[in-house]
């Protein structure tokens, strides 16, 4: 007697997701006209013929907010197992917490001094 | 759910084979309740945000399909059907159609562990929160692989701008998350809310100022996370277009708003669930004790009445997030960016750090009577704010003295 895996609630639950938007894509797919015209193929740009050529490229700033985010979402993860077994670790895992935090905050404030927060 | 099942299935006493047979089918049942659930709850929702954003802008919003247009979502949806899914030459075909499954699948997973009322789950998991964060994420790459694939100007800014948004503002709310976790001991949502009580002051909210502050970062952060203004800058559309949406087109079109307010409901459980007590009905102490002591009909009136509060909390934020969406203007990216890793970060650590503190207080000797002096204090603080907060409202009314603003249907 293995319904106890709530795993497999959750797979299904994921099938039926995305099984309800492929159903409904091809329904409206059935449904729906379908005419093409190079005019209406074309990538918008506010009604217009393209200007400038797309070209993919977007401000470096971005790429730091990812690795910011890399690095601190992982201590985050790290954090869970403690926060959950916290009342019976008592004084020590306050401490030894505290110890942990006042190094990844001190990489909080490394990166703010070195300007990685503004943004213009 | 679960035991409902069990009940259900001794009293047909079933062969292993049909047992099996039995168990998938029962699952089946329970994902198709619940995704028609969320897929109800996400049209509703859409034709009250119109009526309500209707009224704060002193307009009538959608009344002609079905009563004070109630219809409206349903006439809306059927219309999306019969729209052309235009997809244009220079996307990247795969990526393009690939991006909306991720949006919607991302939105929907969440609910299969959220809970509804008192043993109302569809997946009781252990690590509950963990998961909702986790597959609330998919919505990240949903949207990224939606900017980037469209290859337009407007699009691709829009995807990295709600990225680089939903992924700061998730470091505050896990954060957020962590320090009622401190306090509770466990992942899973159904014993977080056990761990609470019927009245304010045993919620986390007023636990201790830290959570408190918690609450505040939690609520904005998330609302970050679902792209609702004041954070709506991905979509801003009066230099955006429309974001990461703007080639999509019909359905697929449909599949991300679909998201979006499947999304004020995760928001709305969640903070019900971590901060305001959950199914905790005000004056029972004990709802597991409780339940276990009745049978039959009694049992399923105590879960009705825990189902019922859990849905008032919930739908009062869900209109209050409506109401801030209506109200605050829209920040700026730099602003938002500043927000989140300046103050909400920084705040976020010392939040959990004084939940920690305090559970350490409370299990020291005399520390129940200063923790319970403490809940008390930010109960009756809370509620001189909210009751400031309705008379400042009641005397703004008086002033006003038009009566368009009381019809609230017409």
């Amino acid at each position: 007697m293995s319904f106890s895996n709530d795993i497999l609630t959750l797979m299904l639950f994921l099938a039926a997701c995305a099984g309800l938007v492929g159903f409904m894509l091809a329904f409206s797919a059935i449904l729906g006209p379908k005419k093409q015209s190079a005019i209406k193929d074309e990538p918008f740009e506010c009604g217009i013929a393209n200007v400038t050529p797309y070209s993919g490229n977007f401000s470096v700033k971005f790429y730091l907010i990812a690795l910011l985010f890399l690095l601190f979402d992982i201590e985050i993860a790290f954090l869970f197992p403690w926060a959950t077994i916290f009342k019976s670790l008592g004084l020590f895992g306050f401490i030894e917490m505290f110890v942990f935090l006042a190094v990844v905050v001190s990489g909080l404030v490394y990166a703010w001094k070195k300007g990685a927060l503004e943004w213009d | 759910m679960k035991e409902l099942f069990f009940e259900l299935s001794q009293s047909w006493q079933l062969e292993p084979l049909e047992m099996t047979g039995a168990i998938a089918l029962w699952l089946v049942v329970v994902s198709a309740i619940v995704l028609s659930f969320v897929a109800t709850f996400a049209g509703v929702t859409s034709w009250v945000e119109r009526r309500v954003a209707g009224r704060m802008m002193s307009r009538i919003g959608p009344n002609r399909v079905g009563p004070q247009g109630f219809l409206q979502w349903m006439a809306d949806g059927l219309k999306c059907f019969l729209k052309e899914d235009v997809i244009p030459n220079e996307v990247d075909k795969p990526l393009f159609r690939f991006a909306p499954y991720l949006v919607f699948t991302g939105t929907f997973a969440a609910f299969a562990a959220l809970p509804f009322g008192y043993g109302i789950v569809a997946a009781d998991l252990n690590i509950g929160i963990f998961y909702v964060t986790a597959i609330t994420a998919l919505v990240v790459i949903g949207i990224l692989m939606a900017g980037w694939s469209s290859n337009n100007k407007w699009s691709l800014l829009g995807g990295v701008r709600s990225a680089a948004q939903i992924v700061s503002y998730e470091i505050p709310s896990g954060l957020a998350i962590l320090s009622v976790v401190v306090l509770a001991g466990t992942l899973n949502l159904q014993a977080i809310i056990a761990g609470q009580g019927g009245f304010p002051w045993d919620w986390y909210i007023f636990n201790n100022p830290f959570t408190l502050m918690a609450f505040f970062i939690f609520f904005a952060s998330i609302l970050a996370e679902g792209n609702r203004t004041p954070f709506d800058l991905p979509e801003a559309e009066s230099e955006l277009v429309a974001g990461y949406l703007t080639e999509y087109s019909g359905m697929r079109f449909v599949f991300f708003f679909f998201g979006e307010w499947a999304n004020l409901w995760v928001m709305s459980a969640l903070i019900t669930t971590l901060f305001l007590g959950g199914w905790q009905i005000p004056g029972v102490a004990d709802l597991a004790g409780v339940v276990a002591g009745v049978q039959g009909a009694a049992k399923t009136l105590w879960i009705l009445l825990s189902v019922v509060v859990f849905f008032a909390k919930t739908l009062v934020l869900v209109f209050v997030v409506i109401w801030i969406r209506w109200t605050l203007p829209r920040l700026r990216v730099d602003q938002l960016m500043v927000m989140c890793w300046k103050y909400f970060v920084p705040f976020g650590f010392l939040c959990m750090m004084g939940s920690a503190l305090f559970v350490l207080i409370a299990q020291s000797p005399l520390g129940e009577t200063v923790h319970l002096v403490v809940r008390l204090a930010l109960t009756g603080l809370g509620g001189l704010v909210l009751l400031l907060f309705v008379r400042r409202t009641i005397l703004n009314v008086r002033e006003l003295q038009d009566p368009f603003y009381f019809k609230v249907l017409e």
